[in-house]
């Protein structure tokens, strides 16, 4: 109880005193889940969208594959991209290993999955209902898509905030890629991880009620944004 | 995927834009020297003196030579004689320097079950194993992990392999180990450094300390630049210099927690 307590007296200290560390922390965590999230979403609602559309052989196995690999262990990604990007390894020469770069590729290989099978399956959804209408019309094929995809924007900012969420919370993997190196590579779990391993648990508490504050407002935003448009849209 | 890697390329230009201006080496390290705060006192030093930044990667000393092997770093810092000469042997890595030195310590329970306190390290540790009291070993291939191995091979206890329940493998760091014997009140070998700036103690005490068999040197490799020709080798070498070096080792000796000095330089 006295932990707790000292951890919400240090979170509050350090969220008021705008401590530069811990800001800079939270810049590069929002820039690096933020980075995968964007490219996750720019990859993996048309993905979705073109999967929930065609029809192919092996279509439902590469459906379940996508769905199963919403469930990839952070730490596995990590060492993928860790060995892709060593210096040893097939990309070693970018020299981007242990940059903010390797752990924006690493989240955004965590993302996607989630993004894309969330997209097909509103996608699927809509087709279902829409699809008759559509296809009477004569649309095209990419029109179709934007259109449903538009159609299902509300529900697609719930598979982008899972997505974000999924990329805030993990320290697997950008442990791996990144290595937590102070100032350049530590992001809000990593220091987590640290600080717990200091010993120092109020602290590691008090990043850590920081980091649910940050994703509770950047979900709270999104939520105000889609009230707001609903209501416009009437 | 080619996309992607443009796109993350693209992304890399944003973010690192600031590092890419700043010359830096990424120096391979050991949990005991990051936690312990020694680069947040060495670092700032060696920038004002070098204009280099150095980038620490925080991880056992198994893993740091491993991540050497493949030039994943430019200079490394770790503790394990015989890995570390083992590393240069091999061709790894070159010039091989002496740089500081600490010491291990047993901590334990106020309570010391198996009655330790003040014995020598190989005597403590036949003691644990008689009185099969829980003792919590790093499990992680690190300097501190290699170092207790030594100890129970030396006194013929076979840890390993008999998976004794009194013996817990955690796989974990230093500092996490710590947490679990605090919690268990169990038996751990830890370095002096990171024991020092650790704050979640509860019961543990030191009850071992001062054996020469717990002395724990500290040494600095350059990772072989005719191996991998990417990496920064002489900003590694200005760096590798200034450590063991008049510098370096003043700053190393100047490193205290609590008034008490941490780490000792090599005096050569």
């Amino acid at each position: 109880m006295h932990d707790l307590s000292t951890a919400l007296s240090t979170a509050f200290a350090m969220a008021i005193g705008l401590d530069p560390q811990v800001l800079g922390i939270v810049r590069l965590s929002v820039q690096v889940s933020g980075g995968a999230v964007l490219l996750a979403a720019m990859l993996g609602l048309p993905l979705g969208a073109l999967l929930a559309l065609a029809r192919f052989p092996g279509r439902g196995a590469l459906v379940v594959a996508l769905n199963a690999c919403m469930g990839l262990p952070p730490v596995v990604v990590g060492l993928a991209v860790y060995l892709l990007l060593s210096r040893a390894g097939p990309l070693g020469e970018l020299g981007l290993l242990f940059t903010p770069s390797a752990m924006v590729m690493a989240q955004t290989v965590l993302v996607l999955p989630i993004v894309a099978a969330l997209a097909r399956q509103v996608v699927a959804d809509l087709w279902e209902e829409y699809g008759e209408q559509l296809r009477s019309l004569g649309v095209p094929r990419l029109t179709v898509v934007a259109t449903l995809l538009w159609d299902g924007r509300f529900s697609l900012l719930t598979a982008i905030l899972a997505g974000f969420g999924r990329a805030a919370a993990e320290v697997g993997a950008v442990m791996i890629v990144g290595g937590n190196i102070s100032g350049v590579t530590r992001t809000m779990t990593t220091a987590i991880a640290l600080e717990t391993s200091k010993g120092d648990l109020p602290l590691a508490l008090a990043l850590g009620i920081i980091l649910i504050a940050l994703v509770t407002a950047v979900n709270a935003a999104v939520f105000l944004v889609g009230q707001t448009a609903r209501r416009r849209m009437g | 995927m080619r996309i992607l890697l443009f796109i993350a390329a693209f992304l890399s230009l944003g973010l690192g834009r600031a590092e890419a201006e700043e010359r830096f080496i990424t120096l391979a390290s050991t949990t005991s020297t990051e936690q312990s705060g020694l680069f947040s006192s060495l670092l700032p030093a060696f920038r004002k003196d070098s204009g280099i930044e150095v980038r620490v990667v925080a991880v056992g000393t198994g893993q740091a030579l491993r991540l050497g092997e493949r030039g994943d770093a430019d200079a490394l810092l770790v503790h394990d004689r015989i890995g570390e000469d083992k590393f240069v042997a091999e061709g790894f890595g070159i010039d091989r320097r002496d740089v500081m030195y600490n010491d291990f310590v047993v901590v334990g329970p106020k309570a010391d079950p198996a009655a330790i306190k003040g014995l020598t390290v190989a005597e403590a540790f036949r003691r644990i194993a008689a009185a099969q009291s829980p003792f919590t070993s790093r499990g992680d291939d690190s300097g501190t992990n290699r170092s207790e191995l030594r100890v129970w091979k030396n006194i013929g206890i076979d840890v390993k392999t008999s998976s004794q329940p009194w013996y817990r493998e955690l796989g974990a760091g230093m500092g996490p180990t710590l947490n679990t014997a605090a919690a268990m009140g169990a038996y751990a070998l830890t370095d002096r450094g990171t024991w020092a700036s650790f704050k979640n103690r509860q019961e543990l005490v030191i009850l071992v300390e001062g054996d020469k068999a717990l002395f724990n040197p500290y040494g600095s490799i350059l990772i072989n630049p005719a191996r991998h020709p990417g990496i920064k080798h002489t900003e590694a070498k200005t760096w590798h210099d200034w450590l063991t070096g008049p510098k370096g080792q003043s700053a190393i000796a100047a490193f205290k927690i609590d008034g008490e000095q941490l780490f000792f330089p090599q005096t050569r």
